[in-house]
């Protein structure tokens, strides 16, 4: 079980885990980026860029 | 054979989970390296980079995706999709030109610099027109411009609010797609998968929700693909192309590609034709003509 970074709502972390992936806080809505896996440790999302994705 | 390979990246998608999980399961030995921590240091890669068989830069921003894959190819470390490629893709005028060169249909396009010249590109165009920026994705900051006002008001915020990028404005015809585009996923010209993405907004990006289909390619659109694919360097490639009538027009080639959603969409397994191919690419032997990179 993880905190939110954001809101501070307990989280439940799916099994496959990676780090660098982000998810969801789904009671607060912060997007959280996965920083380690092993414990898991999260923090806040970057900004989405203009220049990101295709 | 097993590679040691290297994975650009600074935000794992879905995308990039299906391509670790492909990798892992066949037993190669994967790096990943996220470009936020590292250092480029123009002399030499570090030991991060050292006996890589080959990178594949998975990098979310196309700023980042451009450097790290010259310097890669400084050190001399082969990286998918080369630089080249990247350069050509990540702008949209240059993808345009590249697209042109090569004979490939493409959307009639301008490109200028300022407010005057953009607003007289648009009245030659008529309306509707569109106004993208040259560099971004996602549909973000794209405009349909449906007449005189509309296209002051937003020359206008572009040139005030706008990144310099912003103030190259490249105006492109619109065109009567039947509600619908085709992004097809393409290994060096040889499609993986094609899907439609259908919406009733002018705009048909998944990342917008459009809705996704298998698309059964037919001949012509396969040469097509294939030739778009050349004329920007080849590689692992989205190519989106619209339906005119009997025919089509390419509107653009990305470099870093999503492919989740066209997973979802097809019968094929993207992940592990992508894995097939670079497989194959790392067992290729390294090209003694290209360039030698004195970025």
């Amino acid at each position: 079980m993880s905190q939110c970074v954001e809101c501070g709502a307990d989280l439940t972390l799916h099994d496959d885990l990676e780090a660098g992936e982000i998810v969801d806080c789904t009671t607060c809505g912060a997007e959280l980026e996965v920083v380690d896996v092993e414990p898991p440790v999260l923090d806040r999302a970057p900004e989405l860029e203009e220049d990101w994705g295709e | 054979m097993i590679l040691k390979l290297g994975l650009l990246y600074s935000r794992i998608r879905r995308d990039e989970k299906l391509l670790l999980d492909e990798l892992r399961e066949r037993g190669h030995d994967v790096e990943k390296i996220d470009v936020r921590d590292q250092r480029f240091d123009v002399a030499a890669g570090g030991e991060v980079f050292a006996d890589l068989d080959l990178v594949v830069d998975r990098c979310l921003a196309t700023s980042r995706s451009l450097y790290a894959t010259r310097f890669c190819e400084a050190y001399g470390v082969p990286v998918v999709n080369g630089n080249e490629t990247a350069e050509v893709c990540a702008d949209k005028a240059k993808n345009s030109l590249a697209l042109a060169a090569a004979g490939v249909p493409t959307p009639e396009t301008t490109v200028a610099f300022t407010k005057e010249s953009a607003l007289e590109a648009i009245e030659s165009f008529g309306y509707p027109c569109v106004l993208k920026p040259v560099v971004g994705s996602w549909g973000r900051l794209m405009a349909k411009i449906d007449s005189r006002d509309a296209a002051e008001a937003i020359l206008e915020h572009k040139a005030t609010l706008g990144h310099y990028e912003h103030k190259v404005f490249y105006v492109q015809e619109f065109v009567e797609k039947p509600g619908r585009d085709i992004r097809v996923l393409a290994t060096d010209g040889e499609p993986v998968a094609a899907m439609v993405r259908s919406s009733d907004h002018w705009l048909t990006n998944a990342a917008k929700g459009a809705e996704t289909a298998e698309f059964e390619l037919d001949a012509e659109a396969k040469a097509l693909v294939e030739k778009a694919s050349d004329a920007v360097g080849g590689g692992l490639l989205g190519v989106d192309l619209m339906e005119t009538g009997d025919s089509y027009t390419v509107h653009e080639v990305n470099h870093t590609v999503e492919f989740k959603a066209l997973n979802d969409a097809v019968d094929a397994d993207v992940p592990a034709a992508v894995v097939d191919w670079l497989e194959a690419k790392a067992g290729e032997p390294a090209d003694e003509d290209a360039p030698e990179v004195t970025a």
